[in-house]
């Protein structure tokens, strides 16, 4: 049964590798491919798992699969858009951070008393003559 | 005799089934590599459909030969015509997406027939 164990291991592999391209993108498409060929793998391991037990009621599990995937990487690709550069990247920690204290602090600016902004309420109207 | 034939042919279908199996394996890990290794997105595409064609379509061989039921047979070719399918329409989008959001490296291409008949169909345009 050492065959048994050479299949589960490279199909491991190959999907943990999958998994390490989707998590380093850089695009959307990147990850869309790389979550196809995770699901592919988790075909791959069902279709091993049934065939080591010969088992025939996992092999509905194999119809559901192969078109779940096809669905989500047609959706993905139908919306893709233009990203600007390092945006589909996953963010640190840090960076997480940085970016809500600068969203905070523009919040309470514009919760502080004085003089409202132009483009709240209190200013002129749009095309007012004065 | 009957019976030894029997025996015979069943041995063989699991020594092709482990072969297949194998091969299918095989193509996933080849898969995984390619994702990981290959620099831009049709390179990337172009690995990551080992697995889902001929990958796929040897796991399913394999397990077939396997488990010898009428039934689990034909749900499995339906699998493989469904993997048959949608792979080029999965890709045909992805890789349309990919070249208008500008994920195409050009640099590494040999031949890059599309911009050139974009750029020929603009110019016939403005003439």
């Amino acid at each position: 049964m050492i065959w048994v164990v050479a299949c589960a291991t490279m199909i491991a592999v190959g999907a943990t590798f999958a998994i390490v391209r989707a998590e380093r993108g850089p695009s959307m498409l990147d990850r869309t491919i790389a979550l196809d060929i995770t699901v592919t793998a988790v075909i791959a391991g069902f279709a091993l798992y049934a065939a080591v037990q010969r088992r025939t009621d996992v092999v509905p599990v194999l119809v559901v699969l192969s078109l779940v995937g096809f669905v989500g990487s047609v959706t993905i690709a139908r919306f893709a858009a233009v990203e600007p550069e390092g945006e589909g990247r996953v963010r640190t920690r840090e960076e997480v951070a940085a970016e809500e204290a600068e969203r905070r602090a523009a919040e309470e600016a514009e919760l502080r008393p004085g003089p409202a902004p132009e483009e709240h309420h209190g200013g002129p109207a749009e095309g007012e003559v004065r | 005799m009957n019976e030894v034939a029997g025996s015979g042919w069943d041995t063989l279908a699991d020594v092709v089934s482990v072969v297949a199996l194998l091969g299918g394996s095989f193509l996933v890990l080849a898969a995984g590599v390619g994702a990981l290794r290959f620099p831009d997105l049709l390179a990337r595409m172009h690995a990551g459909t080992k697995p889902q064609v001929l990958g796929l379509i040897l796991v399913l061989v394999g397990l077939g030969l396997r488990l010898r039921s009428g039934a689990a047979v034909w749900a499995l070719v339906l699998v493989a015509v469904f993997g048959l399918l949608t792979a080029p329409v999965a890709a045909h989008m992805v890789g349309r997406a990919g070249y208008r959001t500008g994920k195409v490296r050009n640099d590494l291409l040999v031949a890059d027939e599309l911009t050139r008949d974009l750029r020929e169909a603009r110019t016939r345009d403005e003439v």
